[in-house]
């Protein structure tokens, strides 16, 4: 059994299920459109959250956010159960598949046999749709995969009941409603508000254009705070958080200027075409930095390499980021 | 980020390819696919390093009877006492008693079980962390086994 379902490689999984549901209910949508109505770009420095002894840095905004925000701003619903059960919660996905409609799970990344080893880990937040089954396997359309996947059942259960950080509990969710393509423009204008508000107005000092400036000066402090084999680990860890498969290189920044391209011309504003182009130049130097942290942490950092100079590095794009997202909501 | 320019380095992935964002000549947003990108693979690599050190350091600790091979299983499968004891329904203190090498000679065979089928392995391969001969790092060539 298998439902007639369009699969599309993206960068990010749940910017790319939130596409994927929507083009299969007749709204064409890109992956950058629905990271961008869900005002998916942000930034914040958390040091005081730690996965594996390292402080989190994120560069999106809260996970499900970007799903819940793009449906509503079309004008459908998401309709979402969770379960205590792992028998009830498999018979419920087949039931509903058995209905014809593509159904989205929340798992947990570290049970998924499809993963290669290198991106398993236990994170609890990976979006996927479910659109048949084959005997005792299930096919699924996986954002971050090429081509279409397989999972054993006794396989997608438990990555269903993932324990731990944010655990699952067996959520899933499927579209009730059609989207209404007429909300377009206003969804567009809406996600760029909230995403203006979100990098400039939120009222915490390491969050947006602020927690960017936080970071370069509390990363200006490393090798003296922590020492030098430390102060690497941290690097690495906010290299890893910026570049990390899902953000589409340069921790969000090119998907939002993919965004902004084509909102210009949803939009017809030739102005956010330009600030495309801007983002664009902000993201490249997002990658500079990434470039020389990466020469820290294999211990071949030359002079331009020093931490204060990474610093620098991470105020300008705070500041070009905040000229930005002044303009942007000038605009809209 | 330049078409031309999305960067093809392998490595940590493993031959899988993912979406990258960049301008083709046009001007245009396009979506590339791309192998991985050497600051990338560095910082990983870093990563796994820590794991392969501190895998490495438990499995001495197991084969010199200071700690069971429980610990080793443990950090191999990236979990803290917190989170198996949400996967085993034991109580933390519990599972810290399994750590103990002489608590953990007694155990039964159920229990055994349990914990073996919840790291995938056979009871045979989790009683003796010797029968997995390497702690891969993937992406990397596979390291030659430990000689005892």
């Amino acid at each position: 059994m298998k439902i007639t379902f369009r699969h599309r490689q993206s960068a990010h999984c749940e910017s790319g299920v939130t596409a994927n549901l929507l083009s299969h209910y007749g709204e064409e949508l890109s992956e950058a459109m629905a990271f961008g109505i869900g005002a998916g770009i942000f930034f914040a420095y958390l040091p005081f959250i730690k996965l594996n002894d390292l402080p989190l840095t994120t560069f999106r905004n809260i996970t499900g956010g970007i799903l819940k925000r793009t449906m509503k701003a079309m004008g459908c619903r998401l309709e979402a159960q969770t379960f205590r059960n792992p028998s009830q919660g498999m018979a419920a996905l087949d039931e509903k598949l058995a209905q014809g409609t593509p159904v989205g799970l929340q798992t947990g990344a570290w049970w998924l046999p499809y993963f290669p080893e290198a991106y398993r880990f236990h994170f609890n937040m990976h979006n996927l749709v479910v659109y048949g089954k084959d005997g005792d396997r299930y096919i699924i359309s996986d954002p971050v995969f090429s081509e279409p996947v397989l999972c054993l059942g006794s396989d997608l259960s438990k990555a269903r009941f993932a324990k731990g950080a944010l655990a699952p509990k067996g959520k899933m969710y499927y579209l009730v409603g059609t989207p209404k393509p007429e909300r377009l423009p206003s969804a567009v204008k809406n996600g760029i508000k909230t995403a203006c508000r979100a990098m400039l107005k939120t009222p915490l000092p390491i969050a947006g254009t602020r927690g960017m400036r936080f970071l370069a000066n509390r990363l200006e402090k490393w090798p003296a705070k922590l020492g030098e084999d430390k102060a690497m680990l941290y690097l690495g860890q906010l290299i890893r958080m910026q570049e990390e498969i899902g953000t589409g290189g340069a921790g969000f920044r090119f998907i939002y200027a993919a965004f902004l391209q084509e909102a210009a011309t949803v939009l017809s504003e030739n102005r956010l075409a330009k600030l495309s182009g801007d983002l664009t130049d902000i993201g490249d130097h997002w990658r500079e930095f990434a470039v020389r942290a990466a020469r820290n942490c294999k211990g071949r950092a030359g002079t331009d390499d020093s931490y204060p100079a990474m610093a620098a590095i991470i105020r300008q794009c705070a500041d070009r980021e905040e000229a930005l997202f002044k303009e942007l909501s000038r605009i809209v | 980020m330049r078409e031309q320019d999305v960067p093809q380095d392998e490595g940590i992935a493993e031959g899988l390819k993912e979406v990258c964002y960049a301008v083709n000549q046009e001007g245009r947003y396009v979506l590339a696919a791309s192998a991985g990108w050497e600051p990338k693979n560095i910082t990983n690599y870093q990563a796994w390093e820590q794991i392969g050190e501190k895998l490495a350091d438990l499995r001495r600790e197991v084969q010199a009877g200071r700690l069971s091979p429980l610990a080793y299983h443990m950090a191999r499968n990236q979990m803290d006492l917190a989170l198996l004891a949400q996967y085993t329904g034991f109580f933390r203190w519990q599972i810290k008693r399994h750590l103990k090498p002489k608590v953990f000679k007694k155990l039964k065979d159920p229990l055994l079980r349990q914990y073996a089928t919840l790291f995938r392995l056979t009871v045979e391969q989790f009683l003796d962390p010797a029968t997995i001969d390497h702690d891969r790092i993937p992406g990397q060539p596979q390291p030659t086994p430990e000689k005892p």
